[in-house]
C-alpha cells in the first residue's frame, strides 16, 4: 500500500465496519480484492451488468449521469450495492477523480457477505435508510 | 565504468525490458515483430524466470494437451496449450507441448522451462544476461536504468519481474518461520506435523507435496476456501487430496483463522494463537515444522520512491488497462505482475493474466500499444463490409485471446473495417461510434456465452448471447444476432 498502512489497518477507520473485532476485519481485508484505478479511470460504467460492491479505500470519484455530477465519493463511502442487490445494469458512470483504490466483494458474494457481517448489513441498511430519507425531503 | 560489449550494452533506447521469464520473452518477441528497437536485460543466466525454480514440489497447474482439435503449429491450437509463448511462425509455436512427456496434462518444472529455452533460441530473442537493474532515476524524457552493467535511458520501461519477491504477512513471531521459497525436500517433513501459514495455491501446494511424508498437517489463515470458485479454477488440482483428507476427519486441518503469534517451543517446534473466524474462538497449535505460505510481492526495488502506487496490501504494481502504471507514465509491467490491471471482474470473474497463458496475450497487445506511442506504423487487419459477421462468428468460435482472457480481452471490429485484439475496459471507454466488440464470458454459475458491446454515441449497449451446449458459438442463431447489431 502506498501509504504503508495495512488494509485491516484502514479498513478498521470506516464506520462501516466498525463494530468488527480484528479477526473478523482480517478476513475481510483479501488483498486480492483490493482494486486500484488512475485519474480519469472509469471505476463502474452506465448499462453494464455483473459488478460488485466497492468501498472506497482512498482517493475520490464523481458518479455521473450524462454530463451531470450527481454525487462526489470519498474514503469510506460505497457504491454498487443496488444494482447488485437488484441484479440490474448500473445506473450512472462512476469515474475516478484521483487514483482511486477500492476494496470489492463481488456482486455473486455480496448475500453471503452480508449475512456473515450482520453488523455491516445494519450500518449499509443506515446508510439507505438515509439517502431515501433525503430523497424523499427533496420530493416534499 | 559501463560494459559496452555484448548483445544490447548499456545506453539509449527507446524501450528496455526488465527480465526473461515467460513475460520479458514475449514482450521482447512482440516488440521485435513491430519492429520496435528495444533492449532485454536479466539478472538471470539464462533464460526462463521462475520456471527454472518453481513449484517446488509440483508440475504446473496449466495444461498443455500434445493433442487437439487444432493442428499444433495453428493459432487455435494455443487455446489447447496454456503453456508455450505465442508466435506467428511455426516453428516457434507449441515448443512446451513439444516437450512433453504425456504423462500428465500438465508439463513438470522441467518440460516448461525447456519449452521456454526453445522459444528464445529459436526466436532469437537476445537477452543481455547477468545484467541486473540495480536502482532507477526519472528524467524529463523518460527513466534511467541503472544496472551493474552501466546505465540505460529510455522513453518506456518494461518491467517482467514476475510476482517472485517472498512476502510474509506482519504476524509477531513469523521472522522465525521459513518462507515457501526456502522449503527444503520434502522427506525432511517425514514423520512430523507442520503448520502451513497459508491457504491459498502455495499453501495447498506444500500440504499436497507434504501429504505423503508429514505426519499431520495444519493450513491455518483468515478467509475460507472458496470452494465453489475452486471448482473452475485451474488451481484446483493442488487442493484435492488436503482438502479431501481434511473433509474425512484425517491428518489435515484447514482452519480459518487470523494469526495473532508465532514463538517457538522448548523443543524446537512452533506454538502458533489465532482467532477464529469463520467459527468464532481461540485457537493454540503446536507443531514440529512451520512454512510461511504467505505469497510473493513484484520485486519493484526503488520504484515506490518514485511514485509508484500498487495494490494487494502493496505486492503488485496498480496498472491502466494497457499494463501501465496508474501514476508512472512510460513504466509498464509484462508476465504475471500484469494481473496488476484486473479488468471489469463481471460476475467476479477474474482475467488469466496471473498465468502464461492469459499474459502472453497482454504482452503482444502491449508492445503494439507501446509501438503505437513510439509513432510506429502497424498495419491492422481489414475487413470487407461483409465479411464482419462470418469474422467475428470464427473468433467466437476458437480465438484463442477472448477464450483464454474471458470478459478481460475483446475482439474489436472499428467502424473503418479494421480489427484487433483489445482489452475490453479499454474498448469500453475510448472507442468511437459504431465499433462493436466481442467476448467469451462466464457467470458465476460456470455458464459460458459470448456478449457483444456495440458503441453509439455516449451509450455502450451490452448485449449477452445464449449459451450453447457444445460452445459453438458460429451458428445461425449467433449469427443473426450479430447481424442485427453490425
Amino acid at each position: 500500500m502506498s501509504n504503508g498502512e495495512d488494509l485491516v489497518d484502514t479498513l478498521r477507520r470506516f464506520n462501516l465496519f466498525a463494530d468488527l473485532d480484528r479477526a473478523q476485519l482480517e478476513a475481510i481485508a483479501d488483498p486480492d480484492s483490493e482494486r486500484s484505478f488512475a485519474t480519469g479511470e472509469r471505476i463502474m460504467r452506465r448499462g453494464m451488468s455483473g459488478t460488485g460492491f466497492y468501498v472506497i479505500l482512498d482517493g475520490e470519484a464523481t458518479v455521473t449521469l450524462g454530463g451531470d455530477e450527481l454525487n462526489r465519493l470519498r474514503q469510506g463511502d460505497f457504491f454498487g450495492e443496488i444494482s447488485t442487490l437488484l441484479d440490474e445494469p448500473l445506473t450512472a458512470d462512476i469515474t475516478a477523480e484521483t487514483p482511486v483504490r477500492v476494496l470489492e466483494i463481488p456482486g455473486p458474494r455480496l448475500k453471503a457477505f452480508l449475512i456473515s457481517y450482520p453488523q455491516v448489513m445494519y450500518r449499509i441498511l443506515v446508510t439507505e435508510a438515509r439517502r431515501l430519507q433525503e430523497v424523499l425531503a427533496w420530493r416534499s | 565504468m559501463a560494459v559496452v560489449e555484448g548483445v544490447h550494452p548499456p545506453g539509449e533506447y527507446p524501450v528496455v525490458v526488465v527480465g526473461s521469464g515467460p513475460g520479458g520473452l514475449q514482450t521482447a518477441y512482440a516488440l521485435s515483430r513491430l519492429g520496435v528497437e528495444h533492449a532485454v536485460i536479466s539478472q538471470d543466466d539464462s533464460p526462463g524466470g521462475m520456471f527454472r525454480k518453481w513449484p517446488i514440489y509440483q508440475r504446473l497447474l496449466s495444461w498443455t494437451k500434445p493433442d487437439a482439435p487444432y493442428d499444433r503449429s495453428s493459432r487455435e491450437y494455443e487455446w489447447y496449450d496454456h503453456n508455450s509463448l505465442i508466435a506467428d511462425e511455426p516453428e516457434l509455436r507449441a515448443t512446451v507441448a513439444a516437450e512433453m512427456d504425456r504423462t500428465y496434462m500438465v508439463p513438470s518444472c522441467a518440460e516448461m522451462a525447456r519449452g521456454l529455452v526453445a522459444f528464445a533460441v529459436r526466436g532469437g530473442v537476445q537477452v543481455r544476461y547477468g545484467c541486473r537493474w540495480e536502482s532507477t532515476r526519472r528524467e524529463d524524457s523518460g527513466y534511467v536504468l541503472v544496472t551493474s552493467d552501466g546505465e540505460y535511458r529510455c522513453r518506456a520501461v518494461v518491467f517482467a519481474l514476475g510476482v517472485t519477491d517472498p512476502w510474509k504477512s506482519p504476524i509477531p513471531g513469523i521472522e522465525d518461520v521459513p518462507h515457501y521459497a526456502e522449503t527444503p525436500l520434502a522427506r525432511e517433513f517425514q514423520g512430523k506435523s507442520v503448520l502451513i501459514i497459508g491457504k491459498r495455491n502455495s499453501g495447498f501446494e506444500l500440504a499436497d507435496g507434504l501429504e505423503p511424508w508429514a505426519r499431520q498437517i495444519f493450513l491455518v489463515s483468515p478467509r475460507p476456501v472458496q470452494t465453489a470458485v475452486l471448482a473452475t479454477a485451474t488451481v484446483r488440482v493442488r487442493y484435492f487430496e488436503p482438502l479431501e483428507d481434511a473433509s474425512w476427519g484425517g491428518g489435515t486441518f484447514a482452519l480459518d483463522a487470523a494469526v495473532e503469534r508465532i514463538e517457538r517451543t522448548e523443543s524446537g517446534g512452533f506454538r502458533l494463537q489465532a482467532a477464529g473466524t469463520t467459527r468464532p474462538g481461540p485457537i493454540t497449535l503446536e507443531a514440529d515444522a512451520a512454512i510461511a505460505a504467505t505469497g510473493f510481492r513484484t520485486p519493484i526495488q526503488d520504484l515506490r520512491e518514485l511514485g509508484l502506487a500498487t495494490v494487494a496490501d502493496g505486492r503488485i504494481p496498480a496498472l491502466s488497462p494497457y499494463w501501465e502504471s496508474t501514476t508512472l507514465p512510460g513504466v509498464y509491467f509484462a508476465g504475471n505482475t500484469m494481473q496488476g490491471a484486473a479488468g471489469l471482474r463481471k460476475n467476479g470473474v477474474g482475467s488469466a493474466s496471473g498465468t502464461v497463458s492469459g499474459f502472453r496475450y497482454n504482452a503482444r497487445l502491449l508492445a503494439q500499444e507501446i509501438a503505437k506511442r513510439l509513432g510506429h506504423k502497424q498495419e491492422w487487419q481489414q475487413l470487407g463490409r461483409d465479411e464482419i459477421v462470418a469474422f467475428v462468428l470464427t473468433e467466437l468460435r476458437a480465438g484463442p485471446e477472448i477464450w483464454t482472457q474471458k470478459g478481460y480481452l475483446a475482439r474489436a471490429v472499428y467502424p473503418d473495417g479494421s480489427t484487433g485484439i483489445v482489452p475490453l475496459a479499454h474498448f469500453l471507454d475510448h472507442c468511437e461510434t459504431g465499433s462493436i466488440a466481442v467476448t467469451i464470458e462466464m457467470n458465476a454459475e460456470g455458464e459460458i456465452y459470448p456478449v457483444a458491446y456495440v458503441r453509439m454515441g455516449e451509450e455502450i449497449d451490452e448485449r449477452a448471447l445464449p449459451t450453447h451446449p457444445l460452445n459453438d458459438f458460429g451458428g445461425d442463431e449467433y449469427r443473426r444476432a450479430l447481424e442485427s447489431l453490425v
